[in-house]
């Protein structure tokens, strides 16, 4: 597949942050979700599902950035999935070899990290078209935006659903924990909640830019 | 992709290439996949074994060592003969040396997918002494109650199994009933809103006595006899 030079992305720390902040794949591309709803009812589950998928997205991406001269452009989608499915059973593998109780927490979602479009989004997006070490630092950028998104939800989920953290005890013994929390209802309002937040961040922060042009324009 | 561009693409790239490119990636990850299954192998299978060991113990209380049969129609094998026909069973004793319990596992179909469990049964009082789910995939806050909800648990803390007369089926089957009307000594109360969970426990508890129980009684003598 020709690419022309002018398009391959120069690596600066922009490379990196994009993924966890401006182009995050849950909280600003929306990437992912099914994911982030089912495994995020504790803080565990969401640290061990986003170190998983973000395993996957670097080891995929990374092969895919190796070989994409060479993979012709008709056959490009099913050699991705190849790819990425291989990956997901080495992490299948690993997750049983670590703990089993973590690995029947998570259930059939480890394996359904092949149908995770945030990965297969960045094979064809980014991997396909950028060389090595820029790939290589955008999918790890891409896979912190993702963890640290699942562990929002989770955190928040395990706190008012169970009262915990981490399994720990944090809030007072007689708080009656919201069941519906960890519950698929309660990742939504949880996620929602999130999207809201950000979404002021957001439009704060161009009201003052307008603020702050229309200052200097009258000074 | 339309038509049109699909077939001036498609003289560019012979259809050999794509084969041969799916093949090499297809063979590259096979090779992959079954270095990591090789290496991962013996760690799974003693990560299962410490946590059938934990489980067994929880099951059968008291209980501090174990020995595994395979226990069949034809009487007590040892795993690994090799006209080993039956179930795996798990014995288990206290440190003195006295049977407390054997172990078993069995399944059934729960809410969303089969529901793995080991349960401890005790000969001496005709039995269910404790329940651990293994493996399942149950709504979380609901169904999967059936693994830590204590006064679901408490049903199997002596739950009865005893035998039928002829001795070869239990006399009671195993039956969940609805959450708070448990009557007789063979009945599990069910959770609330968990309703399905609990009839699979029963299930796979049924299922499994209904075969086994009989040939544990039958051979309770050389189940004591070895010693750990």
């Amino acid at each position: 597949m020709a690419t022309l030079p002018n398009m391959q992305e120069k690596l600066s720390l922009d490379t990196f942050v994009r993924g966890l902040w401006e182009e995050n794949p849950v909280f600003v591309m929306l990437l992912g979700m099914c994911p982030v709803l089912a495994v995020t009812n504790s803080t565990m589950n969401a640290i061990a599902m986003g170190l998983a998928t973000t395993f996957v997205l670097v080891a995929s991406s990374t092969l895919i950035s190796l070989l994409r001269s060479w993979i012709p452009k008709q056959v490009r989608i099913a050699s991705y999935i190849v790819i990425i499915a291989t990956f997901v059973t080495v992490v299948d593998y690993a997750i049983q070899a670590i703990s089993l109780d973590l690995y029947n927490a998570l259930g059939a979602f480890i394996q359904l990290i092949v149908a995770n479009c945030v990965i297969l989004g960045r094979a064809e997006a980014y991997a396909s078209k950028q060389r090595l070490h820029t790939t290589l630092i955008n999918s790890l950028g891409m896979g912190a935006g993702f963890t640290v998104a699942l562990l929002a939800l989770g955190s928040v989920r395990e706190v008012l659903g169970s009262g915990t953290l981490l399994g720990f005890q944090v809030v007072p013994e007689n708080f009656e924990p919201w069941v519906v929390m960890i519950l698929p209802p309660g990742g939504f309002f949880v996620l929602g909640a999130w999207l809201l937040l950000f979404a002021w961040l957001k439009q704060r922060r161009e009201r003052r830019l307008l603020e702050q042009e229309g200052a200097s324009n009258a000074g | 992709m339309n038509e049109p561009q699909l077939a001036s693409a498609a003289p560019q790239t012979p259809g050999f290439r794509m084969i041969s490119t799916l093949g090499a990636i297809a063979m590259l990850s096979g090779l992959l996949v079954v270095l990591v299954y090789q290496f991962t192998k013996p760690i799974i299978a003693e990560n299962q074994r410490v946590a059938i060991e934990k489980a067994v113990f929880q099951v059968v209380p008291g209980a501090t060592r174990r020995v595994d049969f395979i226990l069949g129609d034809d009487g007590v094998t040892v795993p690994g003969e090799d006209d080993a026909t039956g179930e795996k069973i798990y014995v288990a004793f206290d440190d003195a040396g006295n049977l407390k319990g054997v172990a078993l596992a069995s399944g059934a179909q729960g809410y969303q997918d089969i529901v793995k469990l080991l349960y401890g049964y005790d000969p001496a009082c005709s039995c269910i002494r404790g329940i651990k789910i293994l493996k399942m995939t149950e709504t979380p806050g609901l169904g999967d109650k059936i693994a830590f909800d204590p006064g679901f648990l408490k049903n199997f803390e002596t739950l009865d199994a005893k035998l039928n007369d002829p001795g070869d089926a239990l006399a009671n089957p195993i039956v969940a009933v609805k959450a708070g009307k448990k009557q007789s000594a063979w009945e599990v109360d069910s959770i609330s809103g968990a309703t399905i969970s609990s009839v699979a426990v029963a299930k796979a508890l049924d299922r499994s006595m209904q075969r086994m129980a009989p040939l544990i009684q039958r051979y309770k003598k050389d189940l004591s006899r070895v010693k750990p």
